[in-house]
């Protein structure tokens, strides 16, 4: 299901000296998780390379979040099922999390706090010695180009600017693995470039793994080296953007220059929106009846 | 979709808007955003190194108080408004009681006997309301993403509980000064009144930690305010706060045993009134209480993470 990860660039290895080189960053294998009745997570297999910027797409109810949560240690799930860089989330939580920057998904700096000190609590908690506190933190807010409002309350900031306050109070302690929910959701476009463009630089500066969630397939198609489709729990579909592109166009015989990875997701995950009110609808019938939907948008 | 080549990893913002220019991106965000600043990583490329166990506990306590303190230092409105309630117990209840001395106090005025319990009070108020903040912080994300750091329940409960007595000692000090104005004699023992933060720490701890607990069974914000409502008043009328347990019908004597309150305003009539109180073993139940207390916090904390 998985394709295997290309070898890192220079910088990649650089950085991420201290961890085996050979284990990837993530390893979910046969994950589920369920709320009660609801089978959030059904069977989840995947694996992120070492220093790329994964994506994780799917519609609303994929079970992204659920995922992301059972990753960050919030949700417990037995042992063997998670590793984080070869560590098993469920036997080695605390040396996991140190490697883990989080940024739920809905906008969560205290806004009883200047931005400064938001940050300043995960140095805290994070262990950052105080010699070197006021410095890193310092860092940290430059690189997300907030020094200038780091001395307001968080709650007189716009979604941007939390976004980009989150990722601070994240990078500060330097975590392997950034872990990213919908991080761009409900942001106007010069806000949701911004975020990105600060992901990007961080990632560039440090090789970092990173984990990301969105909607928008253009920033999928744009920033993610690779993309998993989700859909009901499970993994649809594993590649990079181009490749599932180009995958699509073969299957349908289109021109793979007018296939998107918004086609791509509709493919995936539009067929079986359809197909829940008609849950006795064969498999296979569903299969020839969403390509030729899909082929008869592109044409 | 195994073996197709992948593109090479995109080092820069420039070099992720060349790569990705499929036909996905026609709105061309990449070229919306600013020029790269150049940033310069030096420390945000190394992890902190991991502290020791007992260390990190206190480590996190000093996070949690210093967030506290942070808070109240941008927003002095909640120390004034809750200063309101004690000083219209000590003003209508303490100077009417005191002119009709229908309450046994032992030979002392009934304003300087109510005092230490109204401290006790306004401290479990502000205890109580740890459980509505953290579900707050839950709703909010805060609370989930410090789940997310090396920071083991048990610790983070403490460093909230230790937040919430640091808390209650400030709120203590401006009841102590309303007292002090309105004519009670308490004591300016340096000694007695670090007896009387310690008291009023591990009181608070004690509390919020209930408070807490409650939060992980119920889960939801409107459920513990119910709860909240429906627990102070019994915790503060089912106490020694307002008259002496001798008083009491002998059912609400038994409550009263059992009210970490009563043990609480024990110590503090002891301490700052220098009355006889059993100090030891105020001492002795609020520490156990407030131990159990961080106890059953932590382990139900979990439930708030789901
Ligand atoms: N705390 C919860 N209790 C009960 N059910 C839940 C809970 N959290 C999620 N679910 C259910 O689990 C399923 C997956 O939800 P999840 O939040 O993981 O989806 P998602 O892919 O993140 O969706 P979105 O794109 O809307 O964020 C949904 O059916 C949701 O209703
Ligand atoms: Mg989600």
């Amino acid at each position: 299901m998985t394709t295997a990860p290309a070898a890192g660039d220079a910088r990649t290895e650089a950085a991420t000296a201290g961890e085996p080189a050979d284990e990837p960053a993530l390893r979910c294998t046969d994950l589920s998780y369920s709320f009660g009745a609801t089978k959030a997570v059904d069977g989840l297999d995947l694996e992120v390379a070492q220093g790329e910027v994964f994506g994780l797409l799917g519609p609303n109810g994929a079970g992204k979040t659920t995922a992301i949560r059972a990753i960050t240690t919030l949700l417990p799930v037995p042992a063997g099922k998670i590793t984080v860089f070869g560590l098993d989330c469920a036997r080695k939580r605390m040396q996991v999390r140190r490697l883990l920057g989080y940024v739920p998904q809905q906008l969560s700096a205290d806004s009883g706090l200047t931005g400064r000190e938001n940050v300043e609590l995960f140095a805290r908690v994070f262990d950052v010695p105080r010699s070197e506190r006021r410095a890193r933190v310092d860092e940290a807010l430059t690189a997300v180009d907030l020094t200038d409002a780091a001395g307001r309350l968080a709650g007189t900031y716009s979604g941007g600017m939390v976004r980009r306050l989150e990722l601070a109070q994240a990078l500060v302690s330097a975590p392997r693995l950034l872990i990213l929910d919908e991080p761009t959701i409900g942001l106007d476009p010069l806000a949701r470039a911004g975020v990105w463009d600060c992901i990007a630089q961080v990632r560039a500066g440090t090789g970092m793994t990173v984990l990301v969630t969105t909607h928008y397939m253009d920033e999928a198609d744009e920033h993610c080296r690779r993309v998993a489709l989700m859909h009901r729990g499970r993994i649809r579909a594993v590649g990079a953007p181009s490749e599932l592109r180009a995958e699509l166009a073969a299957q349908l015989g289109a021109d793979p220059e007018r296939v998107s990875l918004e086609d791509v997701f509709r493919h995936h995950a539009g067929a079986g929106l359809a197909g829940a009110d008609r849950p006795d609808e064969g498999g296979d019938f569903r299969d020839v009846r969403r390509t030729r939907s899909t082929a008869a948008r592109l044409r | 979709m195994s073996a197709a080549p992948v593109p090479p990893l995109p080092v820069s913002a420039e070099a992720a808007a060349a790569t990705g220019a499929g036909p996905g991106n026609a709105t061309g965000t990449a070229t919306l955003a600013a020029a790269p600043r150049p940033v310069e990583l030096r420390l945000l490329l190394k992890p902190p190194p991991p502290r020791s166990s007992w260390r990190l506990v206190l480590a996190r306590a000093g996070a949690m108080c210093t967030v506290e303190l942070q808070k109240l230092r941008h927003d002095r409105t909640e120390l004034y408004t809750r200063a309101v309630q004690p000083a219209l117990w000590l003003l209508i209840f303490g100077e009417t009681f005191t002119r009709i001395r229908a309450i046994p106090t032992g030979g002392i005025p009934y304003l300087d006997y109510l005092a230490p319990g109204i401290i006790a009070q306004s401290a479990m108020f502000i205890a109580i309301f740890y459980g509505i903040m953290i579900i707050w912080e839950r709703d909010s994300g805060v609370l989930t993403k410090l789940l997310v750091t090396p920071t083991p329940r048990a610790a983070l409960v403490t460093g909230k509980a230790f937040a919430a007595g640091v808390k209650s000692v400030i709120q203590a000090l401006v009841v102590v000064v309303i007292a002090a104005l309105l004519g009670v004699s308490l004591t300016w023992n340096p000694l007695r009144l670090f007896g009387v933060a310690v008291v009023v720490v591990l009181g608070s701890a004690f509390f919020s930690c209930l408070s807490m607990s409650i939060a992980g069974i119920v889960l939801t914000r409107d459920r513990l305010m119910g709860i909240g409502q429906a627990i102070t008043m019994p915790l503060f009328f089912g106490s020694n706060a307002l008259y002496p347990v001798d008083v009491m019908p002998g059912w609400l004597q038994a409550v009263s045993k059992a009210n970490p309150l009563s043990y609480e305003v024990d110590a503090l009539r002891g301490l700052l009134l220098g009355i006889h109180a059993h100090l030891g073993l105020d001492f002795g139940v609020l520490a156990v209480a407030a131990t159990l207390g961080v106890t059953a916090a932590s382990l139900l904390l979990g439930r708030l993470a789901k």
